[in-house]
């Protein structure tokens, strides 16, 4: 701190404030700010992620993973989430470098696999549904709708999110605030995919081989 | 101060002679052991309280600002013995009080049969205890007697230094069942079964109730437990026996209906395996019981087939406590006991047609538990495993 | 009780003129009293023509003070109507013997038991300490303000529609009648499918973001924002026991939002989390809520802990024992206490080995609060103890929390929990800690920092006087508790058959009757300082020779707390300050940056209420409306870039220039 000190008293008075301003740049604790959100976020999750390991075998005579779940779709939605994430890192890359439009275009990509994500997943909530599979037909499937859904609740959040802030750099560009805000909403969307990871390994994978 | 806290607690002290303080001075070894550890407990926790209040009061009157006198050292902050000292002291004890527990919880576990009926008193070889099946109702206790084929309402009982067995349910909601004379409580809850061993040691009325609340009748919930000489025992249990009142599913699923300060009620025979078909959620024609369910799950459920197996429910046990259901949820429904070939068929003919048939291979052959009960008196036709049901379905297929 | 198959109406919902208690003449007495004083205050408001202030310097205001000040009224003014519903649960217990009923039926008790406690923790308990965690933290830490100063209005604003959720239960249908944590089954729509749970559900949810964010929000102020020289073992003890607390709030509140969240899709959707049947687990629940249940506990003792490590060093004019020993204490009791939540319900029947595993966890807990104790006792050993209140009420709790703290060690021992659980033993011990513990703290607390926030002290006498009602009401009161839970009563009781009971209700309810005096003689004291605050004023900001930074500024603080930011050397940085010839700086000011007030939080609270308001009662228009509209609130509020702005360096060197003229005055 290059800044001048107060006058010492007989050479023994240390130095007992600043006169110059603490530099407390704005928006410094955001990013600590925010890790402790998606950490709490995250403890939401552990929850369902536990009440589904306690329920998840509660198929109430009715049906069980491998009767209800399609790998394939899975594997193409859980591919649309990860190019997403892939997608929007080189959002961040463009962002670095300070090339608006190319953040845009990379943003305007990640979403799209943002929505593909969401329609595949309500398309087999929709398919399960329809069999007759519904989220009050058994706690397991409760805790499936639920874990899933919430995930696909904030992806779907996070698209909205997705969408305020290209319109933000529209207008303002890469200003600080904007990349402060973009370097969230990236911490966001990584966040929810390893959720993922953790939702395809834990409900698909291993319900299919229960 | 603290002359004035002494002085607070002495009327207090005074009329602690004058009551019955039943969690100190129970009649039943259990208890009593119970009581026990609560003396042993404090007596070791006074050991550090004590002094911890003598010296604040001590040091505050010590060191007050007034008494120039005291020592004044204002800038004294750490001393490593003390230090030492501070945590080690509450460790000591910690460390024996948890030798105690861990011993203590173990002995006094409510699911371990009981070695003894009273210090020094070992239960003798030939004795059974009695087996007594608790359900905790909308707001009364139900008391079934599988050995003697008895049953009553709110009122328990128990001959004396003859171990007791409880086995515990709920019909609805959550209670607590406790006879503080006798034993420490242990809850009831739906669908799941507890225990509790215990024995009483003199003969008298004491009181039992619920000790975790359950809705709008829950202070009614009280019960008389009689503690009996076997005679008496043997006499109460025939006067019960002479009562006309009989306690099958019928009358148990009128009695399950909510009432409030029930008087005791007699039931000279009961239908038997009543408890397992409370605890199983299946006294009701038609329901398909948890054990038969929890059965199928571990298999990995019926399928697809399965989903159609839940029945509208006719029967407003839910609707009682006012009758309303989720906004977005279904009509009341049940998992519906599957019973006869033709049912079976049927609901795989329900199975959506694009899938394919469901590979039973894991359950051929292994056999399910049977559900515990049977269903003759109640079903028109005659009830079947599902592991014949299963089979069957799959050979009629392949 | 409304008839449940009435069907929802598409514009109200389930509301309906049944809902509303005209037949009920308590609650339309209580209500009659809310409007004459709710048109009283805005009469006043009008009359005096301070809407105007009231918006732009307290409503809106992203100051970590007026936050914490606004945070202090809420709890206040909810103790008392918690309190009034101890009352009345005193006075029906004490009545409802010997065949009487009692003056309440156990639709109206049961409600009161569950209101109670709901109230006492969630919008006393948990504002009062969030209250004085934000008006002292970045004080003592040397910071402007709090790391997102729009997030602590906002989650003030979000406790507050809580608090308001809970107030319209009173006079709009009904509240839960489960117990304050709503067991499932029971809080299930089966059991109970009325709108209390609802009510209890959403009003929890609201307040619960606020809590959270808040949480978030002081522990990056702790961490980024201390001023140089504080290192974490440089901190003082209440921003350590803050800190804790918030890591604990942080990672236990989730834990309530999901289950709860479960618990209403189990009531609204029909899922089967936690009921009977279809492979649902009421006993999950139990489990996930004292996850949360037990760490909120500590929650609410740490800080009141930190309260008594800066009172018990202050007022023995000496720094504090074992300071290092003390932070180890409390972050050793931060993680202990996810390690015990099971000696909630030893009685479920789960095995000996678990049992003893949670009782054996709960009672390790002690060492380190044991250990505390005897630092505070340390501390006043060799110290010069001035009786001013806040060391009083200290004093009243080493001698008071000790008895809770051991029936608390004694109900982890299992066996003796199965003779003692729900009894009102556990209630008498929980209500010893809870109030001798947390209560006594913020006592002394707001007493202590009370002339920091206003410039002026409290008249010590009516504090006495609310110290005696108090303390010797909380003997009357709870004492016959342990009693009759050795008796072998139960909790949550309304009727009692036994007549040689009644007794000690009576003295219970007289317990109740002298705390009753203590909370008058507070209000009483406050509003008669107020009005004597010249004579009472504090010229110096430092009225208790106090120790740390908090002390080094004027009393009440400016809005930029420091016109330079401290730099510390030492634990009791200002005590350091004061004895190495600190001087004040009376020159050399520069322009303050500081955040700008906003109405967003208190918008986006308001809509909040509507949501949680049309969600209890199915009005499922209004609540999609008012989702809609919290999503576009908060998203016009993140296109606002100019959230800042500088204090002009007039405007600071007017307000330095004020105080040393204060100062020289007042002669120190």
């Amino acid at each position: 701190m290059a800044s001048t000190m107060t006058v010492p008293q007989g050479g023994e008075a240390p130095v007992f404030y600043l006169k110059d301003e603490h530099p407390h740049p704005e928006g410094h604790s955001t990013p600590l700010g925010f890790w402790l959100y998606l950490m709490s976020d995250c403890l939401i999750f552990a929850i369902l992620f536990a009440i589904y390991g306690v329920l998840g075998a509660n198929y109430a005579a009715g049906p069980a993973p491998k009767d209800l779940f399609d790998l394939n779709l899975v594997a193409i939605n859980t591919a649309m989430l990860l190019f997403s994430s892939i997608t929007f890192g080189f959002a961040m890359l463009e962002m670095a470098k300070g090339k608006v439009a190319a953040t845009q275009g990379w943003l305007a990509v990640t979403g799209l696999f943002g929505l593909a994500f969401l329609a595949i997943e309500l398309y087999e909530f929709h398919h399960l549904i329809s069999l007759g599979a519904t989220p009050q037909r058994s706690a397991f499937l409760s805790s499936f709708f639920v874990l899933v859904g919430t995930h696909g609740l904030h992806v779907a959040f996070g698209l909205v999110w997705l969408t305020v802030l290209m319109v933000q750099v529209a207008r303002h560009g890469l200003i600080a605030a904007n990349r402060r805000r973009l370097l969230c909403l990236s911490m966001f969307w990584h966040f929810l995919d390893v959720i993922w990871i953790g939702v395809f390994t834990f409900v698909y994978l291993m319900g299919m081989l229960r | 101060m603290s002359l004035l806290r002494v002085l607070a607690l002495l009327p207090l002290l005074a009329a602690l002679g004058g009551c019955n303080l039943v969690v100190m001075a129970p009649s039943g070894d259990i208890a009593a052991q119970q009581r026990d550890l609560i003396v042993i407990s404090t007596v070791l926790m006074l050991l550090i309280i004590v002094p911890v209040m003598a010296l604040t009061v001590f040091f505050a009157w010590r060191y007050r600002a007034s008494n120039k006198e005291a020592t004044y050292k204002p800038d004294w902050n750490h001393s490593t013995g003390l230090e030492l000292v501070i945590w080690a002291a509450p460790l000591l004890i910690i460390i024996a009080l948890g030798a105690i527990t861990w011993m203590g919880t173990h002995l006094l576990d409510p699911y371990r049969k009981l070695d003894r009926i009273a210090a020094g008193k070992p239960v003798p070889a030939a004795t059974k205890p009695l087996e007594v099946e608790v359900v905790a109702l909308d707001w009364k206790w139900l008391f079934i007697y599988p050995e003697q084929g008895i049953a009553t309402v709110n009122e328990l009982a128990a001959p004396v230094d003859r171990p007791i067995h409880f086995k515990l349910t709920s019909s609805s909601v959550m209670n607590s069942f406790y006879i503080p004379a006798l034993a420490g409580q242990i809850y009831t809850m739906p669908a799941m079964q507890t225990r509790l061993h215990a024995v009483i040691n003199r003969p008298g009325r004491y009181q039992g109730f619920s000790a975790n609340y359950s809705g709008a009748g829950f202070s009614g919930m009280r019960f008389s437990f009689l503690g009996m000489s076997e005679g008496d025992f043997e006499g109460w249990v025939a006067k019960t026996k002479e009562s006309e009142a009989r306690l099958d599913r019928a009358a148990y699923l009128q009695l399950e209906r909510p009432s409030e300060n029930v008087a005791v009620q007699r039931f000279g025979a009961t239908e038997p395996r009543l408890f397992d078909a409370i605890r199983n959620l299946c006294v009701q024609p038609g329901k398909m019981c948890m054990s038969e369910m929890m059965a199928l799950d571990a298999k990995g459920g019926l399928g697809l087939a399965g989903l159609h197996t839940t029945l509208p429910l006719a029967y407003d046990k839910y609707s009682r406590r006012g009758g309303n259901q989720a906004p977005f949820g279904e009509e009341p429904r049940f998992i519906a006991s599957i019973c006869t070939v033709e049912e079976a068929k049927a609901m795989m003919a329900m199975a959506p047609p694009d899938t394919a048939p469901r590979d039973l291979t894991p359950i051929r052959g292994l056999g399910l538990a049977v559900p515990p009960m049977t269903f003759a008196p109640m079903m028109p036709r005659r009830p079947q495993t599902f592991t014949e049901l299963l089979g069957l379905a799959r050979s009629s297929q392949s | 009780m409304t008839d449940a198959s009435v069907a929802a109406s598409p514009i109200f919902g389930k509301l309906s003129l049944a809902a509303f208690p005209i037949h009920e003449p308590i609650l339309v007495a209580t209500f009659a009293v809310v409007v004459l004083g709710g048109a009283a205050v805005v009469g006043a408001l009008t009359y005096y023509r301070l809407w105007g202030w009231l918006w732009r310097d307290w409503l809106t205001s992203v100051d970590h003070k007026k936050i914490g000040i606004m945070y202090m009224i809420l709890g206040l003014v909810m103790l008392l109507r918690g309190f009034a519903d101890a009352v009345m649960m005193r006075i029906q217990q004490a009545i409802a013997f010997n065949g009487s009923e009692g003056y309440l039926n156990a639709h109206h008790y049961d409600q009161l038991f569950t209101v109670h406690g709901v109230i006492m923790i969630f919008f006393v308990a948990m504002p009062l300490v969030t209250g004085l965690m934000n008006y002292v933290v970045p004080l003592q830490i040397g910071a402007r303000d709090v790391s997102f100063p729009f997030l602590n209005n906002f989650s003030f604003w979000m406790t507050t529609a809580g608090a308001v959720l809970v107030m319209i239960s009173l006079f709009v249908g009904e509240f839960a009648r489960t117990g304050w944590l709503a067991y499932p089954p029971l809080s299930g729509i089966s059991y109970s499918p009325e709108v209390g749970v609802d009510y209890y559900i959403w009003a929890l949810q609201i307040a619960g973001v606020g809590t959270t964010l808040s949480g978030i929000n002081l522990i990056c102020t702790i961490v980024k924002m201390r001023c140089p020289g504080m290192s974490l073992m440089k901190m003082p003890v209440f921003t350590w026991t803050s800190l804790c607390t918030n890591v604990l709030i942080v990672a236990t509140f989730p834990v309530l939002t999901a289950v709860l969240a479960l618990l209403t899709l189990d009531r609204y959707v029909g899922t089967n989390f936690f009921t009977n049947d279809f492979g649902g687990n009421p006993m999950m629940y139990v489990n996930l809520i004292w996850i949360w249940g037990h760490p909120e506990v500590y929650i609410l003792i740490l800080p009141a802990f930190g309260i008594f490590s800066e009172v018990v060093s202050t007022f023995s004019g000496k720094r504090l024992f074992g300071y290092t020993s003390m932070v180890y204490a409390t972050v050793v009791i931060t993680i202990l206490s996810y390690l015990v939540w099971l000696h909630h319900f030893f009685t479920m029947g789960s095995g000996a080995s678990v049992n003893s595993f949670f009782g054996i966890t709960t009672m390790i807990i002690s060492i380190p609060t044991g250990a505390k104790i005897f630092n505070w006792l340390f501390t006043m050993y060799r110290g010069r103890i001035r009786f001013e209140l806040p060391m009083m009420w200290t004093i009243a709790f080493m001698l008071t929390f000790v008895v809770g703290g051991m029936t608390g060690v004694l109900l982890a021992v299992p066996p003796a929990d199965f003779v003692l659980h729900n009894s009102l033993f556990l209630v008498a011990h929980f209500h010893n800690v809870i109030i001798g513990g947390v209560l006594y703290g913020l006592f002394a607390g707001m007493i202590y920092w009370w002339p920091k926030a206003f410039g002026f002290r409290l008249h010590p006498l009516l504090g006495k006087f609310s110290f005696w009602f108090w303390t010797l009401g909380f003997l009357f009161a709870f004492m016959p508790l342990y009693v009759l839970g050795l008796m072998g009563v139960t909790r949550r009781m309304r009727v009692f058959d036994d007549p040689s009971l009644q007794i000690w209700f009576v003295i219970a309810g007289f317990g109740a009757f002298l705390i009753l005096l203590g909370i008058v003689s507070f209000i009483a004291q406050i509003a008669y300082s107020i009005w004597k605050r010249d004579e009472l004023r504090d010229l110096t900001g430092d009225p208790w020779d106090g120790r740390t930074l908090e002390w080094a500024t004027s009393s009440p603080p400016p809005a930029y707390n420091f016109a330079f930011t401290p730099v510390v050397h030492d634990n009791d940085a200002w005590t350091d300050m004061k004895r190495r010839g600190y001087v004040r700086p009376v020159e050399g000011f520069k322009p303050i940056h500081m955040p700008k007030n906003t109405p967003t939080g208190l918008v986006l609270a308001g809509i909040s209420v509507a949501l949680g308001f049309a969600l209890i009662w199915h009005i499922w228009w209004l609540a999609a409306v008012s989702f809609a509209a919290i999503l576009v609130a908060a998203i016009a509020h993140s296109f606002n870039y100019h959230r800042d702005f500088h204090i002009p360096v007039e405007e600071v060197v007017a307000a330095e220039n004020a105080r040393t003229r204060l100062l020289a005055g007042s002669g120190a």
